[in-house]
């Protein structure tokens, strides 16, 4: 382990009655390291994070954070990090300069450096023009960057981000995803989780895959996308009644296993397999088969967890 | 990295969660009309509408109404802080200030001085309101800020019990209607608005040991001759028992949560 691990997770361990949340997951983060936890919804995500944060005790293993023990050491290890949840936890009925007023002074800036650094993150943050309403106002891309700018308040060295972006249109998922990068840039070390693919693929310099507590892989994106495989093949065809037709052309020109749902064709593609797939279309044409929808697509998540699962049990 | 500009005590801590929690009465027009406009709707109705019938004339009656509205706006003001308390618990906030580094005991803190404020505002707006109808105490000053002071404890000492609810109820709307039923039982069943002479035997049993009734009784003779009679000891104990039990008690069940 080198000087620059910035935080430590060991064989944690969490239990709620009788079901196993979180079984024995270990991972290293390094300074300025962006990392993301991936996993599906209830894989154990947020319990791990919970842990990590103070805010739940882990029934086995350590967690330390800049050299601190979150669980001998919590108020230390509570000075180096920052969190942001996921529904934005900040009040209603104050005002966005208030709400970050308040986190600095509790931070343990004095008034005029928590009013100075409120003004610098408004800015930042684009909510200058919004900042002395109340947040009944806001848009949810408003709070969320709001929230963010809260848990910077204090400069941390460690940024918790739990689902930055769910429920994000596109275009604030992207400002997000900026804001996150500008603060790597500045020396920060963050850990995300998300249940998005694409969002760990962008941001994130490696991923650890969660699912029913477990750590089931570990790497960085083009890694882990080595092991799943590569793209899926998704084709709808117009009428139901040439489906099973369909299907059959695909599993003798593809040699792969085809995934059936309503009208939708799914293969998961192997490299080998990808030139294969104009031979499935002419295929289709000359049998007089129409189809609605052709795409070359990231296998959603629930799929790559299926592949990654399958066999381990 | 991290920026220390001031020692971050304790009592800075409560100060900030006091600020905060002030700011969210100020701007949430439910809660602040909690706290201001019902002691001055409650007054003006009952003033208007049942002086006559009661008491003659609305200036016979504003001396016997005003203990009653002072210690119902009092208690109303109290039963908040286990609603927001748990809209706290509830939106997610106080975890993050969990994960702060600040005195734990902050946020509670914070809740229940900023109770001491509502509560002053409150009773503070009830006299006024009266004053404005033409009451004018008989007690000077002095006397009638004690008789002020001593509603204050006792609204305060239960803001701790609403504070346990609060932290072991988890709707908060539940929290809220549950409080009001609960006060409004416990004032309209007490001396606030009538005099007791005039109910049935059993109720007027009820009545007579109701807390409520002996808490406005004990106000009452303060704001009417002037001076600390032996009921307002009694009253100013019981506050203090109150404290004693439910202060730890609540303390207890907000550290052990989570």
């Amino acid at each position: 382990m080198s000087d620059d691990t910035v935080i430590k997770v060991m064989n944690i361990k969490k239990q709620f009655r009788n079901k196993v949340a979180v079984n024995d997951v270990s991972f290293d983060i390094k300074k300025g390291e962006i990392f993301g936890l991936l996993g599906p919804n209830g894989a154990g995500k947020t319990t791990i994070l919970r842990m990590m944060t103070t805010l739940l005790r882990q029934d086995a293993g350590k967690v330390s954070l800049n050299g601190f023990d979150t669980l001998t050491q919590s108020r230390l290890a509570r000075q180096q990090f920052s969190i942001t949840g996921q529904t934005a936890a900040i009040d209603q009925d104050l005002t966005a300069r208030e709400n970050l007023m308040i986190f600095g002074k509790l931070n343990g800036l004095n008034r005029t450096a928590a009013l100075s650094r409120a003004t610098e993150l408004l800015t930042d943050f684009d909510l200058t023009n919004s900042a002395d309403q109340t947040l009944a106002t806001f848009s949810g891309g408003m709070r969320r960057r709001l929230d963010l700018a809260i848990s910077l308040i204090g400069k941390p060295t460690i940024l918790f981000l739990d689902e930055p972006t769910t429920g994000l249109d596109p275009r604030t998922r992207m400002q997000m995803w900026h804001a996150i990068q500008k603060l790597v840039a500045g020396g920060s070390t963050v850990l995300l989780t998300t249940q998005y693919l694409e969002e760990a693929d962008h941001l994130a310099d490696r991923i650890a895959l969660i699912d029913h507590g477990k750590m089931v892989a570990m790497g960085t994106p083009s890694e882990l996308k080595k092991q799943v495989g590569g793209m899926q093949l998704r084709i709808e065809v117009a009428d139901s009644q040439q489906f099973d037709q369909a299907q059959t052309i695909a599993q003798a020109t593809l040699r792969l296993p085809v995934n059936v749902n309503d009208r939708i064709l799914t293969v998961l593609l192997d490299p080998t397999s990808m030139s294969q797939v104009p031979h499935v279309l002419q295929q289709l044409q000359s049998s007089k088969i129409p189809i609605s929808n052709f795409a070359i697509e990231t296998p959603p998540l629930d799929d790559v967890f299926l592949k990654m699962t399958a066999g381990k049990n | 990295m991290k920026l220390t500009t001031t020692k971050n005590s304790t009592v800075s801590n409560v100060l900030t969660m006091t600020h905060r929690n002030l700011l969210k009465t100020m701007h949430n027009p439910d809660n602040l009309s909690d706290v201001v406009i019902e002691p001055v709707i409650f007054t003006l109705l009952f003033g208007y509408l049942f002086g006559g019938v009661i008491a003659g004339s609305v200036q016979a009656y504003l001396p016997m109404l005003v203990s009653g509205i002072l210690v119902q706006s009092i208690l109303n003001a109290a039963s908040g802080s286990g609603q927001q308390l748990r809209e706290d618990i509830n939106a997610g906030v106080f975890d993050r200030f969990k994960t702060l580094p600040i005195s734990p005991i902050a946020p509670l803190a914070g809740q229940l001085v900023g109770d001491i404020f509502r509560l002053l505002l409150s009773g503070v707006v009830a006299l006024i309101t009266a004053f404005l109808m033409g009451w004018r105490p008989s007690a000077d000053l002095p006397m009638l800020v004690v008789a002020l002071l001593l509603a204050i404890f006792i609204g305060w000492s239960t803001s701790w019990i609403f504070a346990l609810v609060g932290l072991m109820v988890k709707n908060a709307e539940l929290i809220g209607s549950l409080s009001m039923i609960i006060i409004l039982v416990m004032t309209f069943l007490s001396n606030a608005f009538i005099p007791v002479k005039t109910l049935p035997g059993v109720i007027q049993a009820i009545v007579k040991v109701n807390p409520v009734s002996l808490t406005i009784t004990a106000i009452r003779t303060i704001l009417r001759t002037g001076s600390w009679g032996s009921n307002a000891t009694m009253v100013f104990i019981s506050g203090l028992i109150i404290i004693l039990i439910f202060m730890p008690l609540t303390v207890l069940v907000y550290q052990r949560r989570g």
